[in-house]
């Protein structure tokens, strides 16, 4: 008789843990915090295409674990994604999104759409019940006209001509909501883009550091890294410092002898066709 | 972010340092107020002038760390008039102690350093815990970027533990200009990985000739 530990699994989420989950949370051991990028991501649509911004500060609490961070995702040549929410699950998914893309161009010898993108990370997150924190500005130019949608970590998606996500959206969103017209040039959409991001970074304790730009139209994208570096180290003290020894104190030293072991291997084969070469000769 | 319906504090976060010399003291602390992950003001100051030579600088719940300044400021003008004389730094660390120890079963939410010039010219700095706890030493930092920054301290400054000598004698042999300038790399250091340490740095040196106050930009994000 089949166990149902044998049967192979079908997808989606696999409850199997949850118990053992609670059981410790009951006793009080604490689940590791993940990584959350505290950010803010944002996209719009202007005359020839979208533009997508974000910042760049990684946060672990209320630790910067990383300063200069790549939020805006590649997911195809004329899609990128811009993520925020737990690091690990934006990374993961716009990377598996990405190569199913790759495989559906081969497969269809077309340019891949915009919606294509947004339906495989829907049913990915939903699938997920909103387990996976990733929470997604996906913007593109196919042979449809331009894009620009928002993926929530439930898997609802929103079609917008202007978008923010992350915990900096709020100021994010003012921006835009007072700026944003349809009909943007290039160069207006890029400034407003970044003085969207700004508001997040100076606004916003989870998100900082510097501004990230990518603009796609038909036919080119660029990926504009580090676009504005508003946040320069304000002091670096001229005297340096230097690390003599000694400085730390040595409380305790302990030597151990290495011996290294030499191992021979015989070449077997090599042996054998000599002698059987001697053989011959004998 | 509230955790229960009854929680009656708040982390307004940042970060206070001070280091004792021979003859001065330096005082610093960032002037960012903040509340979860927004920012109230960039310009609020977290240190109190209590006497001529000391100068008390509190991270934490802002709201007690009002109370806490006012009350001691009170008891120092009190003090002033029974005794014609202002308090002397060891007496307003005592003084300190007991009035935390006094709220031990609802404390202020306050994490205190304290730093002047001992009744010798010499400097000194005294550390808090938020119940009371002190101790003389001779640097020390609190606050969200406390654990930033004090290993570094322990690196460059290596004063002896008080424990080995009279607690007066950890003073650092840096130069007043050395140990301001190590104030300001720290701190810069800090607010580079800590959200909630940044905006500006306000430094108090306090010496022989009173009270000295001067600011430094840090990063705003």
């Amino acid at each position: 008789m089949v166990k149902m530990t044998d049967l192979p699994t079908k997808g989606g989420f696999s409850f199997d843990l949850c118990t053992r989950n609670q059981m410790l949370l009951d006793k009080g051991v604490q689940m590791p915090p993940f990584r959350k990028t505290g950010t803010t991501i944002v996209g719009l649509v202007f005359q020839d295409g979208v533009v997508l911004g974000a910042d760049t500060r990684a946060t672990e609490g209320p630790i910067v674990a990383d300063k200069n961070c790549e939020k805006i995702h590649f997911m195809a040549p004329n899609i990128y994604c811009c993520g925020a929410g737990t690091a690990a699950d934006t990374e993961a998914v716009t990377d598996m999104v990405s190569s199913q893309l790759q495989l559906h161009r081969y497969a269809t010898g077309r340019e891949s759409r915009v919606v294509t993108a947004l339906t495989l990370l829907k049913s990915h997150l939903f699938s997920y019940q909103g387990h996976v924190s990733a929470a997604l500005v996906l913007g593109g130019v196919d042979v449809t006209g331009p894009h620009l949608h928002t993926v929530y970590p439930h898997g609802s998606t929103d079609t917008l001509p202007f978008a923010t996500m992350g915990s900096g959206s709020l100021a994010a969103m003012s921006v835009f909501e007072s700026k944003y017209r349809e009909g943007l040039t290039r160069e207006e959409g890029i400034e407003l883009v970044a003085e969207a991001i700004c508001a997040g970074i100076f606004n916003d304790l989870g998100s900082g550091s510097n501004v990230d730009v990518c603009v796609i139209t038909k036919g080119q994208t660029e990926y504009l890294r580090n676009y504005q570096l508003p946040n320069p180290r304000t002091y670096i003290s001229s005297k340096g410092y230097s690390f003599v020894k000694g400085q730390t104190a040595v409380v305790v030293t302990k030597l151990v002898h290495v011996e290294a072991i030499f191992q021979l291997r015989v070449d077997e084969w090599q042996y054998r066709i000599n002698w059987g070469l001697v053989q011959c000769l004998c | 972010m509230a955790l229960r319906g009854d929680w009656m504090y708040e982390n307004n976060g940042g970060t206070c340092v001070a280091i004792a010399g021979i003859d001065y003291c330096v005082v610093a602390a960032d002037t960012r107020l903040s509340v979860g992950y927004n920012i109230l003001t960039r310009d609020h100051s977290k240190i109190c002038s209590l006497t001529d030579k000391c100068v008390l600088a509190s991270s934490g719940f802002q709201g007690d760390i009002r109370a806490l300044h006012k009350n001691l400021a009170a008891r120092h003008l009190l003090y002033q008039h029974q005794h014609n004389k202002q308090m002397s730094c060891p007496a307003m660390g005592q003084l300190l102690s007991n009035t935390l120890y006094y709220k031990r079963f609802f404390p202020y939410y306050a994490f205190n350093v304290l730093g002047g010039l001992d009744n010798e010219g010499k400097g000194c700095v005294f550390t808090y815990d938020a119940v009371g706890s002190y101790e003389r030493v001779g640097y020390s930092a609190q606050g969200s970027g406390s654990t930033l920054i004090m290993p570094v301290l322990d690196n460059q400054l290596k004063s002896p533990s008080p424990l080995l000598l009279p607690a007066r004698d950890a003073v650092t042999p840096l130069s007043e200009t050395e140990a301001v300038d190590l104030v300001k790399d720290v701190f810069a250091s800090a607010t580079e990985r800590d959200i909630y340490t940044g905006d500006k740095l306000e430094i108090v040196v306090i010496n022989a000739s009173g009270i000295k106050r001067e600011y430094l930009e840090l990063r705003k994000d």
